[in-house]
């Protein structure tokens, strides 16, 4: 019998302990068969942040390193420099980059360092039990934020890929989501393209993946594609923010 | 051995690393350390090795964090507030089993204290380098050609019992020029068949992780760790001892005060009082067994520091109320003169007699 589909090599047989409903596990098998595609998980070496995706350590089947809190860039720095030929990436949500980690980012992507990195934005804190994020849109309920986030006081959310589309060290930005059949498969060649990216030596890449927390959120999984449709998708439109690949020397 | 050469410590530090197989210095600048980046900012992409400015301590030591998951000999240096920023990546490189080497060139404190030298950050050193249950070695060179030889075995143990280890040096032994002849060049160190470097598709993956959400698990990693710290203090422990054999007054000191006592022992025993001087080269684990190996015949021990007392408390540890433990020091930044410490061991033997 003809072999149509199977999970991807780059997984383990670990089971995800993320809620139902949850988009993780979509982004995690679109970078695991991005690795395999591009027959680099052999030399692929990711870095698990803190947060929802704390134990992505044992998931993905390619050497692991568990960061603390937002300093994955860090090491995947220390990585990249000592494996330049490596395929070095983290995969971060949105407190681990965009909070607690953002110096991290910023002089990663403005160094240009040759990696990629994995954002997940879902707009909350999940792994804690759904606090504000600096994703959590203007109003959005949360734990923390228990009268929707009133950006007098708790200020205005955080959007990574237009801030980081304007360093130089920026390669390749995207955003996409995982909401939809087409989007998923745009969120493959997104991912794909930033492998690639490293590949070939051009410069930080980074692709931002809209994704649901319906646990936190409060919501049916159905009920949270809708939300992030209708509320995230205004505030963080997707689309390219920064392309330098077609350059020979990427970002240098 | 290379010939001697004259070199200040700072410089003496960063090359020996260099030949200690080092090729990934990850740095941040603070005074009075900064003469180890500028001299790995020279050299490194001469030999085809990485210099690189952190955009602060704790991207730095996560850097270090990475290049030791990489199974390579990493290298960070700072001085005492920035070695506060790095306690965070330390926690998690000794809870990961990752050697490296850090290096803190101390300087006064608390908060931004000053920038003359000190020893105040003792305690932070061999107690608290960050959360939980762990140590790291700390070595404590008083020479410049100890720095150079330290920086050789720190790599070398840090990587036989898979830790992070800490060259605890000053102010004034990073700033001081002295000759020093350097070990032959080594590569690369330890095989390190756990490296997170890509395993190839010819082996199961490698993790580098502290995280054990399962209490018995972590409980058994931390005292997994704790029989090989036991082996450490039974085989580690180093001290040089100076005039302690027949000596009634015993001097501890580390480092820079080291040579001031040295000084100090001289200068009593002319004036006829039998000092000796013992002074740790490793921190941690503390030379308790050396010190209680002389509790039968002293009258006292006198624990000389740049700081308000912290090496003391390792002193009392040791000697468990059997004899007599004084401590002198100075602190912020103020270098004992040897009188002070001779007027201090004069006190501690009945005054003027």
């Amino acid at each position: 019998m003809a072999m149509v589909y199977q999970k991807s090599k780059m997984l383990t047989d670990a089971p995800l302990h993320y809620c139902p409903g949850c988009t993780h596990g979509i982004i995690h098998k679109l970078v695991a068969e991005s690795l395999e595609e591009l027959d680099a998980g052999g030399k692929a070496v990711g870095v698990a942040p803190v947060g929802c995706s704390v134990m992505a350590y044992d998931y993905f089947a390619c050497d692991m390193v568990e960061a603390p809190h937002g300093r994955a860039p860090a090491i995947a720095t220390g990585l990249k420099r000592a494996l330049p030929d490596g395929m070095i990436f983290t995969y971060q949500g949105d407190g681990d980059l965009a909070a607690i980690g953002t110096a991290e980012t910023v002089h990663a992507a403005t160094r240009g360092e040759n990696i990629t990195v994995i954002f997940v934005n879902n707009a909350i804190y999940g792994m804690t039990g759904g606090q504000m994020a600096p994703t959590t849109l203007p109003g959005q309920v949360t734990q923390t934020t228990p009268y929707g986030r009133d950006v007098t006081t708790a200020g205005f959310p955080v959007r990574v890929c237009e801030m980081l589309a304007t360093l130089s060290g920026v390669a390749y930005a995207e955003r996409v989501s995982v909401d939809t059949v087409p989007n998923i498969r745009k969120a493959k060649a997104a991912i794909k393209k930033a492998f690639e990216t490293q590949a070939a030596k051009k410069g930080f890449s980074i692709v931002e993946v809209l994704s649901t927390c319906p646990t936190n959120w409060g919501l049916t999984p159905t009920e949270a594609l809708e939300w992030l449709r209708q509320n995230m998708m205004p505030y963080y439109p997707l689309g390219v923010y920064q392309d330098r690949t077609a350059n020979e020397k990427g970002v240098f | 051995m290379s010939e001697r050469v004259l070199m200040k410590g700072n410089e003496a530090m960063a090359e020996a690393a260099i030949r200690a197989g080092c090729r990934h210095f990850f740095g941040y600048p603070i005074t009075p350390q900064t003469e180890v980046a500028a001299y790995m900012s020279k050299k490194m992409p001469k030999i085809g090795g990485t210099y690189l400015q952190a955009e602060s301590e704790i991207a730095a030591i996560n850097m270090v964090l990475g290049a030791a998951s990489a199974g390579v000999r990493a290298m960070t240096s700072s001085s005492s507030p920035g070695i506060s920023l790095k306690t965070e990546g330390i926690s998690y490189i000794a809870g990961s089993d990752l050697p490296c080497l850090i290096v803190n060139v101390e300087r006064g404190g608390p908060g931004l204290g000053g920038i003359q030298p000190a020893q105040s950050d003792y305690w932070q050193a061999t107690r608290a380098l960050g959360h939980g249950d762990f140590h790291v070695l700390v070595f404590a060179p008083s020479t410049v050609q100890e720095v150079v030889d330290l920086v050789f075995l720190a790599y070398d143990l840090a990587e036989k019992y898979r830790m992070p280890a800490l060259l605890l040096s000053d102010g004034l032994l990073g700033q001081m020029m002295e000759p020093v002849s350097f070990p032959d060049p080594v590569e690369g160190g330890a095989e390190k068949p756990w490296a997170a470097c890509g395993h190839q598709n010819k082996r199961p993956h490698n993790i580098i992780n502290s995280l054990y959400l399962k209490a018995d698990e972590l409980e058994r990693t931390v005292v997994e760790r704790f029989a090989r710290y036991a082996q450490i203090e039974a085989k580690e422990q180093r001290c040089q001892q100076y005039l302690c054999d027949d000596a009634d007054y015993i001097l501890v000191a580390f480092g820079a005060t080291s040579r001031v006592s040295q000084s100090a022992v001289d200068t009593l025993r002319a004036q006829g009082i039998k000092a000796g001087l013992l002074r740790p080269i490793t921190l941690w684990p503390f030379p308790k067994d050396a010190i209680r190996a002389h509790i039968p015949h002293v009258k006292g021990f006198l624990s000389v520091e740049m700081s308000m007392g912290q090496m003391v408390d390792d002193v009392r540890l040791a000697v468990e109320g059997k004899a007599p433990v004084g401590f002198f020091g100075r602190t912020g930044g103020v270098i004992p003169k040897p009188s002070e410490v001779v007027e201090a061991v004069r006190k501690m033997a009945g005054g003027d007699r």
